[in-house]
């Protein structure tokens, strides 16, 4: 403990700047409570205008679920901590972070998707499905009650990605075969291991043609 | 992830103009499978991303019986796997590109991206470099764990394996990729665009910092026999522990030329000429396939804790050809 009560930081900057550290935060308080948002700017290119957006927040729109989002990130955000931080999508799991594990799963224009690889800035203009879409009110998608039929889940991390994941693959093969989901669901991982249960899940959906 | 700046250029000339002349400045956003977790891990921190994801000249695939096959550099791994035409015209690429990863990833990522992604060796990804040094220049590798590292070409200072399932495939199948800069454009034998690095400055493929690739072109099996046979441990989400890939071309029961090609056993993807020339002027055999499979691991050698890929490696240049006759 320094008998002035400061650190060797703010000695530092009464020193150089005449400006201390707690100075600054005082300032910085002030600030930060106003967003820090910045529009694009524009360069021009080849001999058109480009937008350069960042590296600070902008304002980006999503449709997700059918319904229109707002939000303000920095480009590196992705879309699953958007979903998860900024809009209170909270289905979508970060896991693995690495497009290895599958909990982030979303559909993005009819195709899923690893959210934690996608930043949430590229997911402008394209519509996004989350478990959070697939019920019917509050009546459960067909896919999550097969879940539950066949006991499809231990721990249930996996589960919001593992049942998005399935949609897709049911839209795009409504009468799988065996060796289908082998290679149709290799991007989910459950450590449980409830793989039997979520196999035996998508065929009920699928013999039952109540795919919605 | 540090903060970077983002653009969407709708055409080639502001992409490149956008791109910079080291790779810090910036680096091409297209299927971001690989680029996020690279970024996310601080093993590279472009300072302006550029997503090419808007170009239409990008985009495509088609089949011409002059040309053969060419696909656009933004053709999802996904979009290979079902497109119908290649079905047809070459099985043996949608069978290898089905097997990708996993659906998400197949959806996301791009064939420019397949052949440009960077290698996984851990130490490279731990932040260690692509050569795998130590503060006194050492490389970790031959002491430490390389169970996945290279048995072939991995003399050094490489002994990362190339990771691109694709690249084998499409070499043996006499693939060009063609690429643009701010000098225009040019084409280069797939085979040639793979490079063994030899200082922490070079890279592993003949790309610049501003250089974009744009399609790829394979030609017509005209009759060839193609096949790929991958090891894995799992059967999804897994890149292979080795991998062969063959094209045969045959004079009635005759092997008249090969191409053998080995994959994640080598900084680069490894064409064997020693497999190809058991295989030439001999009729396909279960012992013609053993000699070439033996053939194409002669010179490989273990670092240590790598010595079960070469039996793999053997084993899968056997079970290809086997596969492709």
């Amino acid at each position: 403990m320094h008998h002035d009560g400061k650190n060797d930081d703010e000695k530092l900057n009464d020193q150089g700047t005449g400006f201390s550290r707690r100075d600054f935060l005082k300032v910085g308080g002030i600030s930060l409570s106003v967003p820090l948002v910045m529009g694009a700017r524009t360069v021009n290119v080849a001999g058109q205008d480009v937008k350069i957006y960042g590296p600070g927040k902008v304002h980006i729109s999503l449709d997700i679920n059918a319904k229109k989002y707002a939000a303000e990130v920095e480009p590196r955000v992705t879309l699953l901590d958007t979903l998860r931080n900024e809009l209170e999508l909270t289905g979508a799991k970060r896991v693995c972070d690495r497009a290895s594990c599958g909990a982030c799963t979303v559909i993005v224009d009819g195709k899923a998707v690893y959210s934690c690889t996608v930043l949430a800035i590229e997911a402008q203009n394209k519509k996004i499905t989350t478990v959070e879409g697939l019920m019917d009110g509050e009546k459960l998608h067909p896919l999550q009650q097969a879940f539950i039929d066949n006991d499809g889940q231990q721990c249930g991390f996996c589960t919001p990605g593992f049942v998005v994941a399935c949609k897709a693959f049911l839209d795009k093969h409504p009468h799988p075969t065996r060796a289908e989901l082998g290679t149709g669901l290799g991007g989910n991982l459950c450590r449980c291991g409830t793989y039997m249960g979520i196999r035996a899940a998508v065929m009920q959906v699928s013999k039952g043609g109540q795919n919605g | 992830m540090r903060a970077f700046e983002y653009a969407v250029p709708a055409n080639m000339d502001q992409a490149i103009r956008l791109l910079g002349n080291s790779w810090e400045d910036a680096a091409p956003l297209a299927g971001g499978t690989d680029l996020l977790s690279l970024m996310k891990d601080d093993v590279v921190a472009p300072r302006r991303l550029v997503n090419i994801k808007e170009i239409g000249a990008l985009r495509g695939l088609s089949i011409d019986a002059k040309q053969g096959l060419r696909i656009g550099a933004l053709v999802t791994v996904q979009e290979l796997a079902d497109n119908p035409k290649v079905a047809h015209a070459y099985p043996v690429i949608t069978k290898t590109a089905n097997e990708i990863a996993g659906p998400q990833i197949r959806n996301m990522a791009t064939i420019g991206g397949n052949l440009c992604q960077r290698p996984r060796c851990w130490y490279y990804r731990s932040g260690h470099g692509l050569l795998a040094r130590d503060l006194k220049g050492q490389s970790l590798v031959p002491g430490g764990d390389n169970r996945y590292h290279a048995i072939l070409g991995n003399d050094g200072p490489a002994f990362f394996v190339s990771p691109s399932t694709l690249a084998p495939l499409f070499i043996a199948l006499g693939a060009t990729v063609r690429l643009v800069g701010p000098n225009g454009k040019r084409e280069v034998l797939l085979e040639k665009f793979y490079l063994i690095p030899k200082s922490e400055t070079e890279r592993e493929h003949d790309l610049k910092p501003n250089e974009i690739v744009t399609e790829v072109i394979i030609p017509l099996l005209n009759g060839a026999k193609a096949a790929t046979y991958e090891v894995r441990h799992k059967e999804a989400m897994e890149w292979p522990l080795a991998l062969a890939s063959v094209v045969l071309k045959m004079k009635g029961q005759t092997v008249s030329s090969a191409r053998v090609l080995l994959g994640h056993v080598a900084p680069v993807p490894w064409r064997s000429a020693e497999a190809e020339s058991a295989l030439v002027g001999n009729p396909i055999s279960e012992a013609v396939a053993e000699a070439a499979g033996k053939a194409a691991v002669a010179n490989a050698k273990s670092l240590g804790r790598n010595g079960y890929k070469i039996q793999i490696a053997r084993v899968a240049v056997k079970r290809a050809i086997m596969a492709a006759s």
